[in-house]
């Protein structure tokens, strides 16, 4: 115990602490994952439009989702837009406003690119079988785009959580702060605590993060056809 | 020799381009009821893209197709109501994957029709018996082979009820001894009466199912006629070239030992 620094975390409420600051973290990803699918699902519909001015829209933002590293739209967000903008924006919400941001981006390019790998075959099949539009695409093409969809959502929302460590970086009192203020604490009573707090802290992403990622694979073996 | 049978398709004057390229140039054909039709001759003469205009997959430069009397388009508002008459089997057998064979079969006549569920699957199952995959039923599509799939498109288009059955290749894409299997089915549908406009490669398929064989051509009838006359004695030169095509001569000679 004393070798790996874990005696720190049964010291006074250091463990709730910690679970705290993942509650912090778990919350913000469950915000921004749940505004991520919601609007990624209709970015996603508006990618697929022929219109060229939709086209570069989407092409643009996308874009700079992926350029952008995740740590950059951070800091552009909570001091850039205080300071330019005159705005004050909590670092919990500059944290929502960048991971929606990012998620509803490369949602939008999942939903994309599973409604375009519907073949052309099936729209034309279920048409000659006297459907409408709407009932091809609740019948045929939606279900089946959602199989293929889920799995790699699932994946971009682990991505999400796992990404939520940068967020202390603004001062969100999330897990990864929790851990380093435990271990300032006790810097002189047991340096060890380096080891044993992270230790744990990845021991809880992975407690978050492995039954989501287990379900997307239960769900792709299900699905795989 | 004068036919009684009503007419249920009628093209007059078709005419079908993709840009520049006339696929189909001004062509004229009558259906009749219980009528047979296989429509031959070489790639891009305009036969698979025939089928498509008649089931309103492609916009039309020219011309109408009335099925019943009723114009065929595919951007008016009831096409989905006319392609309800026309049974379509495609070459790739597309069923949904994501659907079980009977729910592949039962679909569209309960979506689409609305009948009755017990209905659509009593009828769904008897379709299924009929192409021989009952046992099948509950199977999704990976777990069949091509030539089953392939059935059970059939089976799938039979379950509209449609008054014309349109067959878009639907071999070619099998391995040849799967053929025989899908062509059985068809023969069987021949002998009992449905009318069908039939894409085919196949050509002693052709000869054994056809009432009427129609070689096409540059999107022109070139020679129309009853399949024993066609294949055995074609009156122009370009009908005679190309069923030449389908024949080899040896280019070496062995003689057979006793």
């Amino acid at each position: 115990m004393e070798l790996l620094g874990l005696d720190v975390l049964f010291k006074g409420s250091n463990a709730m602490r910690l679970l705290q600051g993942l509650g912090v973290a778990v919350e913000i990803s469950i915000i921004s994952v749940v505004i991520s699918l919601v609007l990624g699902m209709l970015f996603g519909i508006f990618m697929t439009w022929k219109n060229p001015v939709a086209r570069v829209i989407s092409r643009i933002y996308l874009e700079i989702v992926r350029i952008m590293p995740q740590l950059v739209l951070l800091f552009i967000v909570f001091f850039g837009a205080t300071r330019a903008l005159g705005l004050n924006v909590s670092a919990e919400l500059s944290s929502i406003i960048v991971f929606s941001f990012w998620g509803v981006g490369e949602m939008g390019d999942l939903v994309r690119g599973s409604l375009e790998s519907i073949p052309v075959h099936q729209y034309e099949s279920a048409a000659a079988l006297g459907m409408t539009k709407g009932q091809i695409y609740y019948h045929v093409v939606i279900p089946q785009a959602v199989r293929r969809l889920i799995p790699m959502s699932i994946n971009l929302v682990t991505r999400m959580i796992k990404t939520t460590s940068l967020i202390l970086m603004i001062g969100v009192v999330e897990v990864m702060k929790v851990g380093q203020q435990i271990i300032e604490a006790n810097r002189m009573v047991s340096p060890n605590a380096v080891f044993g707090i992270y230790g744990t802290i990845l021991l809880l992403y992975f407690l978050v993060c492995w039954p989501i990622s287990m379900l997307a694979r239960h769900l792709e073996k299900k699905w795989s056809n | 020799m004068a036919d009684e049978r009503e007419i249920v398709l009628r093209i007059e004057n078709l005419t079908k381009s993709f840009g520049d390229n006339v696929v189909i140039d001004g062509l004229d054909l009558e259906v009749r009821a219980g009528e047979v039709i296989v429509v031959i001759g070489p790639s891009g003469c305009g036969k698979s893209t025939l089928l498509r205009c008649i089931n309103g997959l492609e916009e039309i430069q020219g011309g109408r197709i009335l099925l019943d009397d009723q114009e065929v388009d595919g951007r008016s508002k009831n096409i989905a109501q006319i392609r309800q008459k026309l049974g379509m089997v495609f070459q790739s057998y597309d069923l949904f994957p994501h659907k079980t064979i009977i729910e592949n079969v039962t679909l569209s006549p309960i979506v689409v029709q609305k009948r009755p569920k017990e209905e659509a699957i009593a009828e769904g199952e008897a379709l299924l018996e009929r192409v021989g995959l009952l046992d099948k039923r509950d199977d999704y599509p990976r777990q069949l082979s091509g030539g089953q799939k392939q059935r059970v498109t059939i089976a799938r288009a039979l379950a509209m009820q449609p008054e014309i059955m349109l067959l878009d290749e639907i071999t070619a894409a099998l391995d040849p001894e799967m053929v025989h299997e899908v062509l059985d089915v068809i023969l069987d549908l021949a002998r009992e009466g449905k009318t069908m406009i039939i894409v085919t490669h196949e050509m002693s398929f052709a000869r054994a199912v056809a009432d009427r064989v129609i070689f096409l051509e540059g999107g022109h009838i070139v020679e129309e006629g009853i399949p024993e006359l066609f294949f055995t004695n074609p009156k122009t030169e370009r009908a005679r070239e190309f069923l030449h095509t389908f024949e080899f001569t040896a280019v070496r000679s062995h003689t057979v030992e006793e």
